[in-house]
Order: structure tokens, then sequence, then C-alpha cells
């Protein structure tokens, strides 16, 4: 796998990804039910009201509601996928998601979009930062982030036929599409590029920031291994120890606080298996603010020169 | 009125249970427990469509029941023990390690009868509701039945939920309000006064069904069956049945100071003398 060969066929945003993948999941699976608490244009969910209109439940501006109503549905059989933005998703129903959800053991998808910074002009209230950590942190939860239209949609098919709660992150911006064809296996690092230098985990949007990242510095002879980990939980260790062991020097890049998210997770398999030294690409406790997706990566420290000083970083410590 | 007689000496054994479940382990809440045996010893042994066993979650073709004020598990774990979801010696392990008897119902540890966990209060309507919407869509004519307390009305999803049920006429769902008005810190009226109760029920859209004698079996029966009458009317239904927290057992009897606070040997004695056992046997 040549990280050159990686290449965008256009722009098509992670939330068009959901509707269509919960369309064609519900074509296929009568059991499918989607409810959304007064924001089914923007989760793309019209599609499935539209063939399914007996299988879709407006909920209202009312979220605690849709959780546990998503609970007593799955209790009685069926597959629930609930949509909202990933603030209302996560934060707001927490204690939902937690007794009613994960501690029960249902199986239900939380489907997230909005998330992280890349919402853009909506601002701080809306961007949540902290909600793969608080997913990450439940007993049981599955836990993704797909990076482009393509993943997404492959993520949205493959949770409805794993049995188990899930939460789904995904986001609103149009944003670059590189992984058709390729394969999507909940747990599974998606290797995008081998590299010997140094190894560059990313998920969500930023894993396109780190392709482009990678492909500047093997213009100046430094080569990157760059792993896409659209799983957070559970993490595909192997792949990340492993990469570890060859590059010895890791760079974690994702759209979320950097307590918490991806990088934790990663931090905390290696300094159990092979500490090395590793730099964190997220925000640094802080919250967002309105502006639009590229002006607000690059002013959070989660832009394209963020990853090269990483890189750049782990190097030397690394020497 | 044979079953009558062994329904009422059912809720004697089971206010028994109760007693000596949270005795046991110096923990647990027997006011609501006590306050709401008749209404669980109805449902399970007069109105439910339901099997025991081999117990399965779904619970196709059969009645469904959900309590959201998850702290009063010492009587459901006692009436489904005694109706055949599980061995009635387990009452034993109530609250201890390794138990499948949580202080809290929960499914983790596969205790057959529990559907969801509770406990967190405010919960429960919602999960009812996505019950009887996954019914509906099945074309399952069965009822779900849910429990939630007075004091947990405070809690602003059980309105969510309720605005929800009318708007979309979830109409084989009956809700019962323990409506005893106490809750820890007091009565409801000293901590949030619930205001005019059946007005706001009716207000969102409600069929409303008032139970003056929440501890009377035979009312708690007939008022379930008329319930139960009233479904499938494009109405969810609602009984708000009066009770008295800690019923059965005279110095627990009205008050809130029993909510969550288990008896020492003396008032132990005192309440089995008042709740002689049963030809069903204690646990």
């Amino acid at each position: 796998m040549n990280i050159q060969d990686i290449q965008s066929t256009g722009n098509k945003a992670t939330r068009d990804g959901f509707g269509q993948g919960l369309l064609e999941a519900a074509r296929l699976n009568p059991d499918i039910v989607g409810l959304t608490a007064d924001l089914m244009e923007s989760l793309q969910m019209q599609h499935f009201k539209k063939e399914f209109p007996e299988r879709f439940i407006q909920v209202g501006i009312a979220e605690a509601n849709m959780i546990s109503i998503a609970a007593g549905l799955a209790t009685a059989g069926k597959i629930p996928f609930t949509g909202t933005f990933a603030n209302f998703s996560t934060g707001r129903v927490y204690d939902q998601i937690r007794q009613s959800v994960a501690y029960s053991h249902k199986n239900v998808k939380i489907c997230a979009s909005h998330a992280g910074v890349t919402l853009g002009e909506d601002g701080a209230t809306h961007q949540i930062l902290e909600d793969l950590g608080m997913m990450r942190m439940l007993p049981g939860m599955t836990v993704i982030n797909p990076c482009d239209y393509h993943q997404t949609m492959a993520a949205t098919m493959a949770i409805a036929n794993y049995k188990g709660p899930v939460y789904l992150r995904f986001g609103r911006p149009a944003w670059p599409m590189f992984t058709e064809g390729l394969p999507f296996k909940i747990g599974k690092a998606l290797l995008l590029g081998k590299g010997s230098d140094v190894t560059i985990f990313a998920t969500g949007h930023l894993t396109w920031t780190a392709v482009e990242a990678a492909k500047e510095l093997l213009d100046q002879g430094i080569s990157c291994e760059v792993i896409n980990i659209h799983t957070i939980k559970p993490l595909d260790e192997k792949a990340v120890i492993e990469s570890a062991r060859k590059t010895r020097a890791v760079v974690v890049a994702e759209e979320h606080q950097r307590a918490g998210g991806l990088g934790d997770a990663i931090a905390n398999v290696l300094v159990h298996n092979f500490p090395v030294p590793m730099e964190y690409v997220g925000v640094k406790d802080s919250f967002g603010e309105s502006g639009k997706p590229t002006e607000l990566l690059d002013k959070y420290g989660m832009s394209k020169k963020d990853i090269l000083w990483a890189v750049k970083d782990v190097l030397d410590r690394k020497k | 009125m044979a079953e009558l007689q062994n329904l009422k000496q059912l809720c004697t054994q089971v206010r028994r249970d109760i007693m000596r479940m949270v005795f046991n382990v110096q923990s647990g809440h027997p006011g609501g427990s006590l306050g709401c045996t008749e209404y669980f010893v109805a449902l399970y042994g007069a109105i439910m469509k339901h099997k025991p066993a081999p117990f399965k979650m779904e619970g196709r073709g059969q009645d469904l029941f959900f309590l959201s004020n998850g702290h009063i598990s010492p009587v459901w774990y006692s009436v489904l023990a005694r109706t055949g979801y599980f061995p009635v010696k387990e009452l034993h392990t109530f609250r201890k390690l390794n138990s499948r008897l949580q202080g809290h119902p929960a499914t983790h540890e596969g205790l057959p009868g529990i559907r969801i966990a509770s406990g967190s209060l405010g919960q429960g309507i919602s999960v009812a509701i996505g019950a009887a919407l996954a019914k509906r869509l099945d074309g399952d004519k069965r009822t779900v039945y849910a429990l939630t307390g007075d004091g947990e009305l405070q809690e602003g999803q059980c309105w969510e939920a309720i605005m929800f049920a009318a708007h979309n006429k979830v109409d084989n769902l009956v809700v019962t309000v323990d409506w005893n008005g106490q809750q820890i810190d007091g009565s409801n009226d000293e901590v949030l006064s619930l205001g005019d109760l059946p007005a706001k029920w009716k207000a969102f859209g409600w069929d409303v069904i008032k139970l003056d004698a929440g501890n009377d079996l035979e009312s708690v029966i007939n008022t379930l069956k008329r319930a139960k009458r009233r479904t499938g009317k494009g109405r969810p239904v609602v009984v708000l049945m009066r009770t008295e927290m800690g019923y059965g057992v005279d110095f627990m009897q009205g008050t809130h100071k029993w909510h969550g606070k288990s008896p020492n040997q003396e008032q132990l004695d005192s309440a089995l003398k008042q709740l002689p056992e049963t030809t069903l046997g204690d646990f």
C-alpha cells in the first residue's frame, strides 16, 4: 500500500454517507427503525423516511426521550438508529445511554453528525470535542469515527449487522473521498500507506489531512506509515503495537480534545506494550468558536502543518 | 374468589420477603416496595399474559412490564421469584456480591424478568413507549405496562415521553403512577409540588383513570382490567394510583422516612408479626 496511491475523487459529507448507508441497510433488514430529534435532514434521514415512513419516528426536540425509546425498541427486537448532532447524542443524554443502552446491552445505534469544529459557524455550543472520550469510557460501547463518505456508508451498513450498542460519529462539511473500494471491518485498522520512519494514526476528517501530510513528508525523504483507525473501541491493538514496533515513533491525529480520544486510547496500549515517542494532534483543553471549518482546524491545531510539526517532533525525540 | 384469596396470601408473603430481604443486607428500599405490593401481585398474578420460563427478552406475544422507579426492586424480585421467573431461594442474595439481584434492577447479570436497567429516574416511560412501538410495528396486540413513582415525575424526560405517547397515539400502553405523595426529602408538596396531576395528564392527551385504593387488591385488579379495556382507542392510558408508602407494616406506613432505610431486628420482628408466614413459605 503506497500513500501516493490514495487520491481524492471529490468532496462529499460524511453525513451523506450515513444517509445512504441507512437507506441501504434498511432495505436489507426490516427490523431497522430510524429516529430523529427534529434534525432529519441534517442527518440525511429523509431518504429513509421516504422509503420506510412506518419505520421512521420523529421524536421532536427531546433527545433523552429518543435514546430511551430506542432502548425500548431494541428490547423488543428492533434495531434503532438514532440521529441527532453529536453534542445532543452524547453529553446531553449520557445518563440515558449509560443506563438504558450500555449497561443494559441494547442493540442501539447512536448516530451523531456535526461532530468537532468542522461544524463551523454554529460555534462552540454545538462543536463537541469530548464525545469520543465519553463514549469510549462506557463498558461494551463500540465507538466508530469514519473518515469519508464511503467509509461512513460502509460503517453504517456494518453496524446494522453487529449486535450491541454503537456510537457512530461523523460530520457536516463536504470532505475529500478516498476510501471507495477499501475494506471496512469493525475493529480493524485500515493501512493507507506503508512507511518506516513514523506512524500516523488518524481518525475521522483528519485522516485525509494525515494522507496529505504524509505525501508532503515523503517528498522531504520522511517515510510515514499512515493507518486509519475508524474503530476507536474496540481498538485494533495488534495493528497499533506492530506499527509502533516498526517505526518507533507515533503521531495521533483526531478532531477531538487531546484528552480522552484516540490519542489516549493509543497511548494506553503503547504504554503497556511498547512505549515510543508520541505526539497528539488535537484540541488542547479548549472550546471551539465560530468560523469556517478549515480556519478552525488551523486555529485549533488540527491542520496539515500541525501534523508535520508533530512528526518532526517525534522524529527528534526518537534519535 | 379462591384466586383472590391466593393473591391476597401472596401479598402477605411478598411483604414478608421485602422485609426480610432488606433486613438481611441492612439496605434497600422497603417503603415504596410495601406500597406497591398489590400492584405487582395484581399485574403478574391476574392481569398480564406472560411466560416466566424460558424467559425471552423480546417478549413477542406477551404483555411486557417496565419498572421506572427501580429502587423498589425488592417487591419486583419477590413477585418475579414467586411467579416462576427464578428460584425463590435466590432472594437470599439480594444486594450481595455476585448476585443477579442487584440493588437496582439490571439485565447485566441475566436475571430473568428484567428487560432493562432502571434506577436513574425518569427513563421508564420512554422505554415502555419504545417497546409499545415495536409491538405496533410487529402487529403484536399485547399491552405494555410501566410503573413510575410520583416524585419521579419531577424529571423532565417523563413529560417528553408523556407528550410523545399522546401525539403518536401509543394506545397499547398502560402507565401507572405510584401516587404515594412521598419522596426522599419529604412529601411531594414540600419538595416540589406535582400540582393537579390528573389535569396535567389529561392536558397532555392521556386517558386518565384514578385509583384511590391502591392497597386494596380487588380495586387494583379491577382498575387495571378497566385500563386494559381502554387500550386500543387512540390514547395512552394512565392509572393514577393512590398508595400508602410502607403499607402493611404499621410503623412504616404513610411516611417517607422508610424510603431507603432498613429495619433493625426488633423492628423486623414487629413487622413479621403483622405479616404472618403463609403456606407459600419464607425464602
